[in-house]
């Protein structure tokens, strides 16, 4: 069927009739069981009753929306075509004019992320939702590294932020660390795993890579639970400290010797202090990873992490030691990943395993790939769209991964390449005729 | 700076994959600032030397000695491939192209620079707060990608991604590639497959060039025998693995070892008779 979507010639009415027939045939047996039978409750027991007539009013949907779409990618088609032969520019200028789109988009989403908790300072879900996207959005751009630029496929990304998370918990329950202190040993902590990870699977290549990494998740996650003393199991650690504003908690009253961040202020008491300050947080972190990964790609480290992905063995013979080119890309990957998770724990002010499952690092992995690899801005856009149609499917109950699902295989129906493929050299030559160092700041 | 009369001696190098020997106690010597054509049938063992010489394989048994003019003597098959190319400054290009195709074309000359800048940027914490030691190293690469892009024509693609250009291209491309890691002896694994007759002669041209004007040592695959005969002083021919042949182009046409080796006993290889007499018209 898929033949059909794609066909490259503009069909005749015919022709779209039928192919509007055949899907309504596909929806009539789909649709014999899904929405012809249903069950109903007879004086106790389960009978069975039939809905034709809303079955036929379903399947007639179905063939007029089928025609509409058909109608709808031709013209789209015919209007491409056209742009295509009226305009003149080169490649060249096209990839400039996308990465100017992406650039004012980046700017956008910035400004409406700033002013998000000021327009829903009220709005508890909102708020929440949003730092949500942004623990996503932190994790895919560390996840980027690895997985984007340097084409290395890691399924257990979700590792790191276990490990960071638990680092965070454990150093504060059971030493007192404060969040600002504990988040760069945690940091570091979450990199050193990535490097005790990336050690013995040098030499493995792809789906070989792939499955090791999961494992490799895996086990983190079987560790956490199995070793009790540890991390206390599948009963998690709660009561983990908040991270506090410059010394200020936000508690209704404060301890012995120290103020509250609404007494500081003299502002009434309101639990909504504390979730955007969170949402700040997050913010200004994933804003410093990105500022972080952003340079770490325009400069030689970067650009040999790209290498690597495009050929391995041409780095080699380039001289460069890929070894380290890899351990670099998994320990930064971790670090960011890690970072994030010391968020996650102050945020949630408790933890268990189940929050680090082989999903988590699926959903990571998605929102890279659905991104576009490599591509910044692709990954926020991915990630607000995974947290964000879940979070509207959930009026419709069991069919919310549905949803899901289908939205996923659109994408990658439409943007086989990722939402933002286009890829904006580190470094140009010809740019405005001297030689610059691309310095943009939202890809 | 005095150079050696022989940059790079293979001795006895025998490489076998399990039962099969690909090279077969092989000896030969390569000239310092000349350039050394390596000419034999298909499947005679030249892709293996130049992979067990750039590190990519482990020799079986023996030794590849360059005399490097800084380093002193390097034994090459005791170093990993990047090694090879990073200190030992043998550096290679591939039968099949192998760019990065994603990047742009000054991008792949800059990574080719990649041990430079990763200096310069110190851990890239240098890169990362833009010091000016960082930026100064970075201009010096792109100016020295420039340089070799004008050299070899190629200044107006620099921002095109290398894997979009036409193929002849691709091959100009690795060589300039090649050449940014600023090598002392270049190995080109038939550079001139799927060139036309026009840039075969330009890479001709080049080849003189590297060797004539900047002293690097070229050691070159090559079936094109209008390019082999015509740039090699040296030529080595090699059959099933061992050397049946050595010295200047005009020896070797004529020796009576080559000529069976590439006609054979054998009639089918009607490909191979082209290609010779092809060459020896040339």
């Amino acid at each position: 069927m898929s033949a059909v979507v794609f066909a490259r010639h503009a069909m005749t009415p015919a022709e779209r009739l039928r192919d509007a027939g055949w899907v309504a045939f596909v929806g009539l047996i789909l649709g014999i069981p899904l929405v012809g039978l249903t069950t109903v409750d007879v004086g106790g027991r389960l009978g069975v009753e039939t809905r034709f007539g809303l079955l036929a009013a379903a399947i007639a949907a179905v063939f007029a929306g089928r025609l509409l779409l058909r109608w709808a990618i031709d013209q789209a088609r015919e209007r491409k075509q056209a742009r295509d032969r009226a305009s003149t520019a080169t490649a060249a200028d096209r990839a400039h004019g996308a990465q100017r789109v992406v650039n004012v988009l980046g700017w956008v989403a910035l400004g409406a992320s700033i002013a998000l908790p000021i327009v829903f300072s009220d709005n508890r879900y909102v708020v929440d939702t949003a730092t949500t996207v942004l623990i996503y959005v932190m994790l895919g751009w560390g996840l980027n590294v690895v997985v984007g630029l340097a084409g290395l496929l890691d399924l257990g990304y979700v590792a790191f932020y276990a490990v960071g998370a638990y680092s965070y918990a454990l150093l504060s329950t059971q030493f007192g660390w404060s969040f600002w202190e504990a988040l760069p040993v945690s940091g570091a902590m979450a990199a050193t795993f990535g490097i005790l990870l990336g050690y013995p699977i040098l030499r493995l290549r792809g789906d070989y890579l792939a499955i090791v990494t999961l494992g490799f998740g895996e086990i983190i996650r079987i560790i956490l639970v199995n070793w009790t003393e540890f991390s206390n199991g599948p009963n998690g650690i709660s009561s983990i400290p908040r991270p506090s504003f410059f010394g200020l908690d936000f508690t209704r009253s404060a301890p012995e010797g120290s103020q509250t961040f609404s007494g500081f202020f003299g502002l009434e008491f309101s639990p909504m202090h504390r979730l955007i300050f969170l949402y700040y947080l997050i913010l200004v972190l994933a804003l410093l990873t990105h500022a972080f990964v952003s340079r770490l790609r325009k400069l030689p480290v970067g650009r040999a992490w790209e290498a690597l992905r495009e050929d391995e063995i041409a780095c080699q013979a380039m001289g460069m030691n890929t070894t380290n080119i890899k351990l670099s890309a998994f320990a930064i990957g971790a670090m960011l990943g890690g970072f994030a998770g010391v968020f996650f724990a102050a945020r949630q002010g408790f933890i268990s395993p189940e929050s680090f499952t082989f999903t988590e690092s699926a959903i990571i992995l998605a929102i890279v790939v659905l991104g576009g690899m490599g591509s910044q801005m692709g990954v926020v856009l991915a990630a607000t769209l995974l947290v964000l149609i879940p979070e509207f499917g959930r009026n419709f109950a069991e069919y919310r991964m549905l949803l899901f699902g289908l939205a996923m295989v659109l994408i990658m129906v439409w943007r086989p390449g990722g939402l933002l493929a286009h890829r904006e050299p580190t470094v140009r030559l010809n740019a405005l005729g001297k030689t610059t160092t691309t310095g943009g700041t939202a890809r | 700076m005095t150079t050696p009369a022989t940059l790079l001696s293979v001795r006895n190098l025998t490489m076998r994959f399990g039962g099969l020997t690909a090279i077969d106690d092989l000896s030969l010597e390569v000239p310092a600032g000349k350039i050394t054509g390596i000419i034999g049938p298909n499947g005679a063992g030249k892709t293996t030397l130049f992979n067990c010489l750039t590190g990519f394989y482990k020799p079986t048994t023996g030794t590849l000695r360059l005399a490097h003019p800084r380093r002193g003597e390097m034994a090459l098959e005791a170093l990993p491939s990047h090694r090879v190319a990073r200190d030992a400054q043998v550096v290679r290009t591939f039968q099949n192209i192998r760019l990065f195709p994603k990047m742009t074309v000054l991008e792949n000359l800059i990574v080719a620079q990649h041990n430079v800048l990763q200096r310069a940027s110190q851990f890239s914490i240098a890169g990362i707060f833009k010091l000016p030691g960082y930026r100064k190293a970075e201009r010096q690469a792109i100016e020295r990608a420039a340089m070799w892009l004008a050299r070899l024509k190629l200044t107006h693609l620099a921002d095109d991604a290398a894997g979009d250009l036409p193929y002849g291209i691709q091959r100009r491309i690795e060589i300039a590639r090649a050449l940014c890691v600023d090598p002392v002896l270049l190995c080109l694994d038939e550079p001139a497959a799927g060139l036309n007759p026009r840039e075969s002669a330009e890479l001709n041209e080049l080849l003189l060039y590297l060797c004539g004007e900047l002293g690097i040592a070229i050691l070159l695959i090559e079936h094109d025998m209008s390019v082999v005969m015509n740039v090699s002083d040296h030529i080595g021919v090699i059959s099933y693995g061992r050397k049946i042949a050595e010295g200047t182009p005009a020896q070797v046409k004529h020796d009576p070892q080559v000529i069976k080796a590439y006609l054979g006993e054998d009639e089918e290889e009607d490909e191979k008779v082209d290609a010779v007499t092809g060459g020896a018209a040339a």
